[in-house]
């Protein structure tokens, strides 16, 4: 904006104190990320992490790896970009691995084929009833059923009974854990059809997680939701003086998490043609880790969706790199951790000096 | 009692009474405010001033008595109505989000909606950046950067936002509970200016304040409470500081000039 006055007295006004978008901040993490490998991978490897080396494919960069990479982040990323809407609101979700992992076992029971090979479907839980080979439709409307019926419950205990999201989603994990063993009493559920195999086929789960980050970012920055979604993270009180429905605010916004939760399991059980009860364990953890990292504070009010994306790329840039430099993966998950605490450090401090400064 | 809604009274309380439990906070306050007045209520801490603005503002609901507003009788449910039907208060408190800009804070729970998708409507960002603008150049109001979050505005920035906000809808009378108590010497002055601007542009107000050069440079009228009762009402060309202090103190009673108003 131009330096416009006001009308008569007043305070200073400053142009240059406008900060950076803290997404800056976090995309020269990765940058700087992906230089290091790059180096590391030079000197010591003698080949490149980001560039094709290879004269038997085209392309400057390494598109193998830059695929996976983001591959490999497409599922948890689907989680995180709910994550993330929780925690701007001021909560956290801890229920959408579980709610990835009982999804997916309910959703798979309604996508399986009813012959394999010329014989009945050994896993076919609905043989009997008939219900096999179902268009895909069937098994997706389910999944987000699933979901919008556990984020409905996290977010009406939240927004009614007034106990700690952090209470209520502890809950609401162990409970939709339970479901997903007790649903084929711990039986994998396998053989889906062709169609519902499709949804996750080459790329397609990255495209599903770039649309639905776009689709959501969008909404964050342009609808009366996602100003409200900042509005009760930065200060409830003051939300609920202006008149903000925040019960009802809160409810959508766990029920949003839920459905991108039970968005993801069909993503994964559609790329592993297998549901299982333990899918999805700790999944809760690495998208709030991926949520943090892009610059989302845990305190509520402040982070992006496209903040949280480039968190998932920083993730899978590590994963990635780490396989590239031949490390065993117990390396990875220690610098994991360390990064996650990293980043919360840093996101502080920079506020401290920004509070400094003005 | 002559017919409310033609004459220029824009508020006026009859026998306002708020008890807790068995504590009198407030008894059978009668109180009025004429178009364009700016008017001053003092009092010892504890003396029912909050009070009496939680009871208008329908914060809390009142024990007994009756309000008129802009013309009729009002019952409000709550905060919302009353503002709804153009009663804005600055909070004490502040009721600002920090993380949002100057817009979205005035704005705050009564978005402009450029087409409606319930709660996914689409805002109207353009609109409620030229109204924003528009209402600090009503308020005199000066901030940094329209766009930046007022995280790390000084509490004097802050508090003119929570005034601008009073500004930007078509409010009918204005309440500041002690706007500048937390504030320096120079961000006094400049929330003091706004003050002015909005007596210039015939807004109703009514001021808490415990600063009496504040009161006597910006109001018209003052008002003290003592023990939860109105006992002084007194315009400002017929009192001074000395006085008022008696009254607040309870050194003098009001009886005899209230009877004569």
């Amino acid at each position: 904006m131009a330096q416009t006055s006001h009308g008569v007295g007043g305070l200073s006004y400053d142009a240059k104190k406008r900060a950076w978008p803290a997404e800056f901040n976090v995309f020269l993490a990765l940058i700087i990320l992906v230089v290091v490998f790059e180096l590391i991978g030079r000197v010591f490897l003698g080949d490149s992490f980001l560039f094709n080396t290879r004269s038997d494919v085209g392309g400057l960069f390494n598109q193998a790896r830059l695929q996976i990479i983001i591959l490999q982040v497409s599922i948890v990323g689907i989680i995180a970009i709910g994550v993330t809407q929780v925690i701007i609101t001021g909560g956290i979700d801890l229920s959408s691995g579980s709610i990835v992992g009982a999804t997916a076992m309910i959703a798979m029971s309604f996508a399986q084929v009813a012959t394999v090979n010329g014989n009945p479907n050994p896993k076919a839980m609905f043989l009997a009833q008939g219900w096999t080979d179902l268009p895909v439709i069937v098994p997706v409307l389910v999944a987000v059923g699933c979901g919008l019926i556990a984020g409905l419950i996290n977010g009406s205990l939240i927004a009614y009974t007034r106990i700690p999201p952090f209470i209520a989603t502890l809950g609401m994990m162990i409970t939709a854990r339970g479901i997903a063993k007790w649903w084929s009493k711990g039986q994998p559920i396998s053989f889906p059809t062709d169609s519902f195999a499709a949804i996750s086929t080459g790329s397609r789960p990255v495209v599903i997680f770039l649309a639905l980050a776009v689709l959501f970012q969008l909404i964050l920055t342009y609808t009366r939701y996602g100003k409200h979604c900042y509005a009760i993270g930065s200060n409830e009180d003051a939300a609920r003086m202006s008149g903000i429905k925040i019960a009802n605010h809160k409810i959508l916004v766990y029920t949003i998490a839920g459905i991108l939760a039970s968005l993801a399991a069909v993503v994964l059980c559609s790329k592993n043609l297998t549901a299982q009860s333990g899918m999805g364990v700790m999944y809760e953890l690495d998208a709030i880790a991926m949520a943090v990292i892009g610059g989302v504070s845990l305190s509520g009010g402040r982070g992006s969706i496209i903040g949280t994306v480039i968190g998932a790329l920083i993730f899978g840039v590590i994963i990635s790199g780490f396989t590239f430099l031949r490390l065993d993966a117990y390396y990875q998950e220690m610098v994991k951790g360390v990064i996650i605490v990293g980043a919360v450090v840093l996101d502080q401090w920079r506020q401290r000096m920004r509070a400094l400064r003005a | 009692m002559p017919d409310i809604s033609t004459t220029d009274i824009v508020l006026k309380t009859e026998n306002l009474t708020k008890r807790y439990g068995g504590v009198q906070a407030l008894e059978g306050a009668n109180f009025e405010l004429r178009k364009g007045e700016h008017v001053a209520i003092m009092g010892d801490n504890g003396a029912g001033k909050s009070t009496f603005v939680r009871q208008i503002t329908a914060v809390e609901q009142r024990t007994d008595g009756k309000i008129w507003f802009d013309g009729k009788e009002v019952n409000f449910n709550g905060p919302i109505e009353a503002r709804e039907a153009g009663i804005e208060t600055v909070f004490q408190n502040l009721a600002l989000a920090d993380d949002l800009d100057v817009p979205s804070n005035l704005f705050l729970g009564r978005e402009k909606v450029l087409f409606n998708l319930g709660p996914f409507s689409i805002l109207d960002r353009r609109y409620m950046r030229k109204a924003t603008e528009a209402a600090l150049v009503r308020t005199a109001v000066k901030i940094p950067n329209l766009s930046s979050t007022i995280r790390h505005m000084s509490g004097g920035q802050r508090q003119c936002v929570a005034i601008a906000r009073t500004a930007t809808f078509a409010s009918k009378l204005i309440i500041m509970d002690e706007p500048t108590a937390a504030l320096g010497v120079q961000e006094t002055a400049q929330v003091e200016n706004i003050i002015r601007t909005l007596k210039a542009n015939g807004e109703p107000l009514i001021l808490i304040s415990h600063n009496m050069r504040q009161v006597f440079d910006l109001c018209d009228r003052i008002v003290v409470f003592r023990r939860g009762r109105i006992v002084a009402n007194l315009r400002k060309e017929n009192t001074d500081g000395n006085d008022i202090v008696s009254y607040i103190t309870g050194a003098k009673t009001g009886e005899a000039e209230l009877a004569a108003a």
